[in-house]
């Protein structure tokens, strides 16, 4: 390991790292624009620059591999000249419009120019301009303020994997733009907006909404996927302004979704923020003790085992905990699900229902075999990493059925169940590759789950990988691709009925009384049953309700989400519900005592506690009642990977502006054909 | 500036005929399999020969497809050498050098001539639309100065006569006679050496 020193400090680092990672575990900070962490080097900001012994010139400490023996000084005043130098050509072509740029405030040229640069200009001739280039519904640009670090270009191309930003032009001329301005077609595009180090691209639906300074900042979970990237949300009052990535090296790395980042309008659009009662097919406000009133009176009718309960896709764990509770407790019936489609899960085992290999690991894995997933679409961050994993180490991907441009190539097979079947029972190519492989990991995405064979095919899988010692302590190449934020945390609950099937009767008309909790997916056709709908906004389930009790969104209430690898996270309270709404275990808890005279839980933290307990109980149960499965029956079928329209998959999406934008800007694209 | 950036009418269509692609393809086989992407620049030539000296965004496309990489990188490229033309510039290309040596040896009475004779400005289409001029840096001719290239021509020892003449060949159709127009072969000195005569064939 070579040892240099750093400002006479002495420091020892690790082969290939270069002299800016050494500065840095010294303790000394180096002002940088082009250099990050996660992107390649290129070395072409200068502003990194450092004095090296024995070196006549200053040296570029972000592209110089540190060495045995360096003596690197940052402090003196030759590198003072040299960053002061590099800062003044800089600033030669930038506009200094900071009062008008949403950047300002947290601009790094801004900052670094305070620290390191000269407070005038001797450049007195004409500053360049650039005409603003279109990158789509998300990227706002203002090009004459770009200073060329081509983060955005690596970003694009090495991250994303999609080659659509480039620099065109030389010297004076050279300006960074999409491919005849077309819209960047990925799903982390808005990315690039963090990246850049300065005000040129800046987000498009943010514009001029707030200064940095002005927003309170709480940092959570994001629940548009079940990846459960950590997120910042900022609120400037009610409003929740933007959301923003938070470093979680395990989870999001530090990037996240275009739909996380932007689907946070939705939170401000079609809100239930009152109790509405529906007389004669129309809504009337209520209060909550009338809603209250009619539903105990409508509860203590109905007989006993007519009446049910579904939890949706976005329900924090509190909520689906004490909705179970309510329905263990105060109505003694077990009729409560989570799933809104026929979906098996054999959740005897924990490890049936997670991503058991982890995000992590997709980096050490050597095979990944994806059967009826679309992980670009399904979890997007996810995507990323397995196309780092190919760019690292060209992983061999391959995926049963053709899903389109997942970034990275991919081996693809006819989609047939009957593939399945024969890979896992081993009489195949592939599953001599699956035998030969370390770390194989099988992605299981839920339209596998959804077909008729699912469990047959499911023990069949997890039989072979078994056999064939596939599971040892540190790999588990078992992978439930799971769509939704509460899918994992209910199933952690046991908020699903295995022995009766209650969507069938719930389609056959079988139930007086159905309560959804933020469940919008359900198809079925409503006839006299009475439906309350608890949830955050007016959409398919509010508008076949009878009585709307309005709930919180994610960033209105402290709550628990596991996520698709079994973490468990909370979501922590950036703003408060609208109106007259209510958090959603309150609702629930306050309805339980209208009827019982008697809370379920004096307080949150009791709820909690409860919670774990049962969670922790489970576990232990659950390992110890480990059955063996009976087989059933295959039958050939064709895997059709339907996926939910990818920008309206929640009710928050469906309600946001910008993603109806973003959209239209894909099937804009498609409809010209421009990219043939 | 204006040939560095895409030409606002662009054919829906290109692609390599018979002989640019066997052009190309011998090319592309002197890089080792997984590096054809070196060819880029060798074949955005090819494509600019056969396209009338100019490369529409059509041909960039083609280019990427055969090279399997990302058109912004081949548009990258294209934008970046002055040499690439992006928007149409005639069948008779005109570079005039205005480098110091021809413009001491007046580099601006030929510009005047291409002023007169083919277009009032730089880069804009004469009224036939087969010809098109441009002023440029050095072209390596400086013994021969002034100069200007048409094609793959050079054209040398000019002044605005002789200028005028070789415009209106072109203008015809015709092809002028390359070289030096003072009679000269070469770059010999003008009224017979004056050095090293004991050497025969120096």
């Amino acid at each position: 390991m070579p040892k240099l020193k750093v400002n006479d400090i002495e420091v020892e680092i690790d082969e290939g790292l270069t002299v800016l990672q050494a500065c840095e575990k010294a303790g000394v900070e180096i002002p940088r624009f082009c250099y990050h962490e996660k992107l390649s080097i290129a070395g072409n900001c200068r502003m990194c620059l450092v004095e090296m012994e024995k070196s006549p010139k200053p040296i570029a400490s972000c592209a110089m591999p540190a060495a045995e023996g360096m003596n690197i000084k940052t402090n003196t005043p030759f590198v003072e000249k040299a960053r002061k130098g590099v800062m003044e050509f800089l600033l030669a072509n930038h506009p200094l419009d900071c009062p008008v740029c949403d950047q300002g405030g947290e601009c790094d040229l801004q900052d670094q120019s305070m620290f390191y640069g000269v407070d005038k200009s001797r450049f007195k001739e004409n500053k360049r301009a650039v005409p603003e280039k279109y990158m789509g519904p998300l990227i706002k640009t203002q090009m004459t303020r770009c200073i060329h670090c081509t983060r955005c270009v690596r970003f694009a191309t090495e991250i994303a994997g999609v080659s659509e930003i480039g620099a065109i032009g030389r010297g004076e001329d050279m300006q960074i733009t999409t491919y005849l301005e077309e819209a960047m077609q990925s799903e982390l595009s808005a990315n690039v907006i963090d990246l850049c180090p300065v005000g040129a691209l800046t987000s498009k639906p943010y514009v001029f909404e707030a200064r940095p300074w002005e927003l309170k900042k709480t940092e959570t979970v994001d629940v548009m996927d079940a990846v459960g990237s950590n997120v910042r949300v900022d609120t400037y009052d009610w409003e929740v302004k933007r959301v923003l990535p938070l470093i979680n090296e395990d989870i999001n790395e530090e990037w996240i979704s275009d739909k996380t980042r932007y689907a946070c309008d939705g939170l401000l659009n079609q809100r239930l923020d009152t109790p509405y009662v529906k007389y004669n097919g129309k809504f009337e406000k209520a209060s909550w003790d009338e809603v209250f009133k009619i539903i105990k009176s409508k509860f203590e009718n109905a007989s006993k085992d007519k009446v049910c309960g579904f939890v949706g896709d976005l329900t924090n764990m509190e909520t689906g905990y004490i909705f179970k509770e309510f329905f263990d407790r105060t109505l003694n019936n077990s009729n409560y699900e989570s799933r809104s489609d026929n979906r098996f899960i054999d959740n005897s085992e924990r490890e049936n229902y997670i991503f058991n290999s982890s995000i992590n690991g997709i980096e050490e894995s050597d095979l990944i075999f994806l059967i009826g997933a679309n992980p670009r679409y399904e979890a997007t961050i996810l995507n990323a990493r397995i196309r780092k994993a190919y760019v690292n180490n060209k992983t061999k991907v391959i995926s049963l059925n053709d899903v389109g441009d997942l970034t990275y190539p991919y081996e693809n097979l006819d989609g047939q169940t009957q593939s399945i079947k024969t890979i896992f029972e081993g009489s195949n190519e592939i599953s001599k590759d699956i035998i030969s492989a370390k770390k194989p990991m099988i992605v299981i995405g839920e339209t596998f789950l959804k077909i008729n064979s699912a469990k047959h095919l499911f023990n069949l899988i997890k039989t072979f990988l078994k056999k064939n010692n596939k599971f040892t302590d540190n790999w588990n190449p078992l992978n439930i691709l799971s769509c939704d934020a509460a899918t994992v945390g209910n199933f952690d609950l046991g908020i699903l009925n295995n022995e009766i099937n209650l969507l069938e009767e719930l389609k056959s008309n079988k139930f007086e009384i159905i309560y959804l909790v933020g469940q919008d997916n359900l198809e079925f056709n409503k006839k006299n049953e009475f439906v309350i709908y608890q949830g955050s906004h007016g959409d398919k389930g509010a508008e076949i309700a009878d009585i709307i009790l309005p709930g919180s969104a994610y960033t209105e209430q402290d709550g628990f989400f596991t996520n698709l690898e079994g973490k468990i996270q909370k979501a922590y309270k950036a703003s408060y519900p609208p109106g007259e709404a209510k958090e959603d275990w309150h609702i629930i808890n306050e309805l339980a005592e209208v009827m019982n005279n008697r809370k379920l839980f004096n307080d949150k933290d009791e709820l909690e506690s409860s919670m774990f307990n049962y969670i922790k109980l489970q576990q232990e149960t659950k390992n110890l009642n480990h059955k063996e499965i009976s087989s059933t029956n295959f039958q050939n079928e064709k895997l059709n990977i339907q996926l939910k329209d990818y920008y309206f998959s929640n009710v928050i999406a469906r309600s946001s502006k910008t993603m109806i934008e973003c959209n239209n800007s894909k099937i804009n694209l498609k409809s010209t054909g421009t990219e043939g | 500036m204006s040939l560095r950036r895409p030409a606002k009418n662009q054919p829906k269509k290109f692609e390599f005929n018979s002989s640019s692609m066997d052009e190309a393809k011998k090319i592309i086989s002197n890089y080792p399999e997984g590096k054809q992407q070196s060819a880029v620049m060798a074949l955005l030539y090819i494509a600019q020969k056969q396209n009338d000296n100019w490369i529409p965004l059509a041909a960039m496309k083609h280019i990427a497809k055969l090279l399997d990489m990302p058109y912004i990188k081949v548009y990258e490229v294209a934008t970046f050498y002055s040499m690439y033309n992006l928007s149409p510039v005639g069948k008779y290309f005109v570079q005039v050098c205005t480098t110091t040596p021809c413009m001491i040896r007046g580099a601006n009475k030929l510009v005047e001539a291409c002023k007169e004779k083919i277009s009032e400005d730089e880069n804009m289409l004469s009224s036939d639309k087969s010809c098109s001029w441009m002023e440029v840096e050095c072209l390596g001719a400086c013994v021969n100065a002034p100069m200007l290239q048409i094609n793959d021509d050079y054209y040398e020892d000019l002044d605005k006569e002789k200028t005028i003449e070789i415009f209106e060949k072109i203008l015809k159709g015709e092809t002028p006679k390359p070289g030096s127009y003072r009679g000269r072969l070469n770059t010999e000195p003008e009224n017979n050496r004056k050095t090293l005569m004991d050497v025969k064939n120096a």
